[in-house]
């Protein structure tokens, strides 16, 4: 929608274009700042034209995300044999309640940003242990899990003016076995649940609860648990809430059920 | 800066926030629909550089440089694209309001992507058709793309024209047949103008100030900062409205709804409640303009539950309105009660072989049509005013305004574009009013074009009811006794409150032979958003709860569901009784299909049987049905008068009041006309859904479009008919009954007597301009029945709460088919948008405030959440209806949530109680066992 408040709009190219005046916000796709009234913005400040690239492999493996890189992009990334987590990516995506035409204007980091329980590319990063690189205004910079940049549902640890430069997701996740399932009030609408699991090569696990819970819940076993383990884990975990899109004793319930289906789907793959 | 659109370079300097929907708009491309300006709808779908985008919320800051394809650039009307022709050929929309962005997706498609299409489409909401069609669209459309040349950076598609072909070998334009709509071409190419399609350079903007509380005392409103925006030409207060009350309601009688509604008020009852306009140059001065009115309230208490609500005590929401206003006890926060009965129901329940008994609950729906409300209005040269409004009902809205503003019925003109989608809610007048005080202040046009957020917060909802039945029985089945207590939510006005209790109290009961029956309802005023007219008016709740209480006394009893109905069911010549003892006069039998309802439903539930798939040991499996019937025009009156006129050239002009959208209504008024004058569907020029255009109409409501609408059409048709073979019979001596009318004139005695031959031989009183001219008109003065049953299997979840539907059946009394596919198009959306309020929708609230005023959280239905309906006709024949046919778009809704509700009870054993049975309540209910 039209944002009548909005007076300037300026393409950020450098980190120095970064410093905000008041009213003004970072955006990305856009996907979500229009799709709300934005009464308190003044201006815009778009982040997708920095030069910052897309998306990167080190040396190590690890794949570097960055500020300009859809959701599409980022799917449309041949497959590698070795990446065997990769699969994650398109599942984590359709856990969005948007349509595969919003990943061509949304941006990973930007779903991110909004931090939203829900947000599809919180679970990838949750999922695979990513790391948040965040540059902070004064032109230093610090890193986080992605899952503890989370503080509720729409908020986060970033502070005002900081920038969510780049996500890396760890070769070592990469490489893990995983496994995925979803749940919203409706087939294919805005998760109430998303579930994962991911065994990696030493044998260690990773559970993920998230859109259940207001922050990404994840789970650590040196090896993969037993069903009790696990299922008295999830029922205890806390953060589930209720909104519109489920309460929180269906949201923990069903928790429960999908990461058994998980753990029994990471065990017979073992 | 530059980009192109469809081939085109568009200079243009969007503001700063602006996204590209509106740009493209502003440069007339009003094929770009807005339906939610969110992202989730897609109406708004256009092609970017080859990647398919939702124009709403992609910045226009970043089309510099870029190609854009709409709609309009895959084709035209007289070369669609082939995603337009497959939509056109297999019926893929109805109000088409979705149909643009629908069929953009859609292109970008292919054989690839129909494995896994209800992912890729749901970004695409449709609120009419139930995606059936539209996914048998899409699939032919793939198909036939595979074949199709290179269509070139400006997608228009250079083959000749095909789809006119009208050979007398097959006629497929009369009734009977499945003709296209006649705007079909032009709706799939983007270019069949709706409400807002219009260019508004130079007309004012209407914005509204909500009320931040659910009720409060406005004691003062000061407007000066919000003057001193630039573009503010006029800001209206409760200062500044006429001395009227009146209802948003709109009925052939203005006396069946309560006078509750000032046009703005100095009390507020709910959140959002309008508290003041802003009329400015630009949407942005008027929303600017609106947050900086101040306004002052006492806060009042408010109450939210109806059961409160009714209880001493309890906050007054219109202590001053009497009975004479139709709020018959505004000490109580009671608009409207019913109590009635036969029988010594007490007695009767007492002494049955068995009884049932529960309370069921239903949520606040949405109408969720694509098209939001709105208005455009003006001045033209008479000094008329002139409002181009989206309606159901524009002869009424006329009335109103007339009425409020003091002016004569010629000074104000109604008129509607093609409406996209109703569903009930535009049987309100929510927009015209103050538009219309604007342009009467202001001299100048003015548009209000409602957004999204203002459909949820400040039109109206479906009632939520609690409807307790109790029913007696025999042994053998026989009911002995039906009680039924209900209370209904209007919220803070009464708008449909009284019509919607009492039309929900009478075929849902009247259904069932009982030589006792005691119904106690009330409808309350509550500080919510207020609840309008819906589609099943009321009779959707009643039935939920008094089929769910027939399927418990089956399992009770052991009886089969089918023939416990098949015992209590009235049948032809009956009797029509709800809670009095006396039938109404007006009802009749002019046909009776539930007996063939009831067997092609079993029948087609017992040859699924055979497909049931293995699921494993969490689902579990249940079939459930319910029975509905409707009378097939609303009662008291429902009037249609409307012309059928021949020009020299042997074109026919219809002149029809009611309201196309989505309906079919405009396809099957062609028909009628092709069939009785003998002519093809080119020959055919409706003028419709204007008061200008037609003598009147009552308007789009309670499936009058063939009903009322249809049948003064027919009587017109006739009646013109008539005459021309008259004078065919003066003209040459042979007998009127061997002529036959035929595309070029009147074939008698041997020989063709053309048109203008015709028409100078008319007598005077047949003449009108340089044809012939014959009226029909219909009252509605007696009403027949119809009926639905409808079936499901389902699998449950035990351990999500998911609910599976395997198998949808609907079983349809629809009398004459008129046009199989529109019908079948019909019922296949009642039944996906009863399933939307069964399943998925609910408008939560909270304290008033409503916690999900947007698609993303109030589940609007996608591709993936509704199976493929089988859709079964009984034929039958009516006395009434135009050439045999009943009402159908209304009445496929209302056995729905009964039947999924049954299915659900007898796979887990509990009975949910309470709609919509989303899966974290049916989790619950399983996991209570």
């Amino acid at each position: 929608m039209d944002l009548g408040t909005i007076q300037s709009y300026r393409r950020a190219t450098t980190r120095a274009d970064l410093v905000l005046a008041p009213g003004e916000k970072f955006v990305a796709g856009g996907t979500w700042l229009y799709s709300e009234p934005q009464p308190r913005l003044t201006g815009l400040v778009d982040i997708t034209s920095l030069d910052i690239p897309t998306l990167e492999v080190t040396g190590a493996g690890d794949l570097v995300i960055g500020v300009p890189c859809t959701i599409a992009e980022l799917l449309a990334l041949p497959a590698r044999t070795e990446w065997r987590a990769q699969p994650l990516f398109f599942d984590c995506a359709s856990a969005l309640l948007a349509s595969f035409k919003i990943w061509n204007t949304a941006t990973v980091l930007g779903n991110i940003c909004q931090s939203f329980s829900a947000a599809g590319m919180v679970s990838l990063c949750a999922a695979l242990d990513a790391m948040a690189l965040v540059w902070r205004p004064d032109g230093t910079d610090y890193s986080l899990p992605v899952a503890d940049l989370m503080t509720g549902n729409g908020t986060n640890a970033l502070a005002a003016g900081e920038l969510l430069a780049q996500v890396t997701i760890p070769a070592r996740s990469l490489r893990a076995t995983t496994a995925y399932r979803k749940i919203a009030l409706a087939e294919l609408g805005r998760s109430g649940a998303v579930l994962t699991g991911r065994v990696d090569e030493d044998g260690s696990a990773v559970f993920a609860i998230t859109a259940a819970t207001l922050t990404p819940t994840v789970l650590r076993y040196d090896r993969l648990p037993r069903e009790g383990a696990l299922r008295s884990d999830v029922l205890t975990a806390t953060g589930y809430y209720t909104d519109p899109l489920g309460t929180a004793d269906w949201r923990r319930g069903v928790s429960a059920v999908l990461l058994e289906e998980i753990r029994q789907q990471l065990e017979a793959a073992a | 800066m530059r980009f192109e659109v469809n081939g085109e370079t568009v200079e243009a300097e969007p503001r700063p926030g602006q996204v590209l929907r509106t740009l493209l708009r502003e440069s007339a491309h009003f094929e770009v629909k807005k339906g939610c300006d969110a992202g989730d709808c897609g109406a708004c779908s256009v092609i970017v550089d080859g990647d398919p985008v939702h124009s709403c919320i992609y910045p226009a800051q970043r089309i510099e440089g870029r190609a854009v394809t709409t709609v309009a650039g895959l084709g035209d009307a007289e070369h669609l694209h082939p995603m337009q022709e497959a939509f056109t050929e297999n019926f893929g929309f109805q109000c088409g309001f979705c149909t643009a962005g629908m069929i953009v997706t859609a292109s970008t498609l292919d054989e690839d992507d129909l494995d896994d299409l209800p992912r890729k489409m749901k970004g695409n909401l449709c609120r009419c058709t139930g995606y059936r069609s539209i996914e048998q669209s899409i699939r032919a459309g793939v198909a036939a793309r595979q074949g199709a040349t290179n269509l070139g950076s400006t997608g228009l598609d250079d083959r000749p024209a095909c789809g006119h072909d009208h050979g007398d070998a097959q006629r497929t334009d009369t009734v009977g047949h499945s003709a296209q709509p006649p705007a079909a071409r032009r709706v799939v190419s983007g270019t069949e103008p709706f409400t807002f399609d219009t260019d508004l350079t130079g007309a004012l903007h209407l914005r509204v100030l909500g009320s931040p509380h659910p009720h409060a005392r406005i004691l003062s409103i000061d407007t000066s900062e919000a003057e001193r925006v630039e573009g503010v030409e006029l800001i209206l207060t409760h200062r500044d409205v006429p001395d009227a009350i009146y209802s948003t309601a709109r009925h052939e009688h203005r006396t069946d709804d309560p006078d509750d509604t000032r046009m703005l008020d100095t009390v507020v009852r709910f959140r959002g409640q309008r508290v003041a306009a802003v009329v400015a140059a630009s949407v942005d001065a008027a929303e600017r303009a609106c947050s900086l009115i101040r306004v002052e309230y006492e806060v009042l208490p408010a109450v939210f539950d109806p059961e409160e609500a009714r209880t001493p005590g309890a906050p007054l929401l219109h202590p001053d309105r009497t009975p004479e206003d139709r709020v018959d006890h505004a000490d109580r926060n009671v608009v409207a009660a019913l109590h009635s009965g036969f029988g010594d129901v007490d007695t009767a329940l007492a002494t049955a072989d068995v009884t049932v008994s529960g309370e069921w609950r239903t949520q606040r729906v949405v109408h969720a049509q694509l098209e939001t409300h709105g208005s455009i209005a003006w001045l033209d040269e008479a000094g008329r005013l002139v409002v181009r409004t989206s309606s159901q009902v524009p002869f009424l809205v006329r009335d109103e305004l007339c009425r409020i503003f003091g002016l004569d019925r010629e000074a104000v003109r109604v008129l509607t574009a093609r409406v996209g989608g109703g569903f009930g809610g535009k049987q309100e007048m929510f927009t015209e009013d103050l538009v219309a005080l604007a342009v009467l202040r202001t001299g100048r046009r003015v548009a209000w074009e409602m957004s999204r957020n203002d459909e949820f917060v400040r039109t109206s909802v479906r009632h939520p009811m609690r409807i307790g039945v109790t029913l007696g029985a025999r042994s053998d089945g026989v009911l002995t006794a039906m009680r039924i207590e209900g209370l209904s939510d209007t919220g803070a006005y009464g708008n449909h409150s009284r019509g919607v209790m009492f039309h929900g109290m009478a075929e849902s009961i009247s259904l069932y032979r009982s030589p006792a029956k005691r119904i106690d309802a009330e409808v309350v005023y509550t500080n919510n958003v207020p609840s309008g007219a819906f589609r099943g008016y009321g009779l959707g709740q009643v039935i939920f709860a008094v089929e769910s209480a027939m399927d418990e006394l089956a399992l009770k009893l052991g009886i089969d569901p089918f023939d416990l109905r098949r015992i209590n069911a009235i049948t032809e010549g009956e009797p029509v009784l709800a809670g009095h003892g006396e039938a109404e006069a007006d009802l009749v039998w002019g046909s009776y299909g539930l007996d063939q309802c009831l067997d092609l439903a079993q029948s087609a539930l017992e040859r699924g049987r055979g497909e049931i798939p293995d699921l494993g040991p969490r689902w579990r499996i249940g079939e459930g049905m319910a029975a509905a019937m409707i009378a097939t025009m609303a009662p008291h009156g429902h009037i249609a008068r409307v012309t059928v006129a021949l020009r020299p050239s042997g074109d026919y002009e219809l002149g029809v009041g009611t309201t196309e959208f989505g309906n079919g209504t405009t396809t099957v008024h062609q028909q009628i006309a092709t069939t009785v004058l003998g002519t093809d569907a080119d020959r055919i020029t409706i003028r419709q859904s204007d008061t200008d255009a037609a003598d009147y109409d009552t308007g789009a409501f309670a499936s009058a479009g063939i009903t009322v609408a249809g049948k003064a059409l027919y009587g017109a048709a006739m009646a013109l008919r008539a005459a021309m073979l008259d004078i065919a019979s003066t003209l040459t001596g042979f007998p009127a009954r061997d002529a036959v009318l035929e595309r070029d004139g009147v074939r008698l005695g041997g020989r063709l007597i053309a048109f203008p031959e015709l028409i100078a031989a008319a007598p005077a009183d047949r003449r009108s301009g340089d044809g012939l001219l014959a009226r029909g008109s219909e009252f509605g003065d007696v009403r027949s029945l119809a009926f639905n049953v409808q079936a499901f299997r389902v699998a449950v979840d035990v351990e999500t709460g998911k609910v599976r539907i395997l198998q949808s059946v609907q079983a349809a009394d629809a009398g004459t088919v008129m046009n199989p596919e529109q019908c079948r198009g019909q019922v296949e959306g009642g039944v996906a948008q009863a399933i939307g309020g069964a399943l998925y929708e609910e408008v939560m609230l909270e304290d008033g405030v409503i916690l999900n005023p947007v698609f993303r959280t109030y589940r609007v239905p996608q591709m993936a959440d509704i199976p493929t309906t089988e859709v079964y006709f009984a034929a039958t024949s009516d006395d009434l209806g135009p050439f045999g046919a009943k009402s159908m778009s209304e009445s496929p809704y209302n056995p729905v949530a009964g039947a999924l509700g049954n299915a659900i009870r007898r796979a887990i054993g509990e009975r949910p109680y309470e709609t919509p049975f989303s899966r974290d309540r049916i989790w619950r209910i399983a996991a209570s066992r």
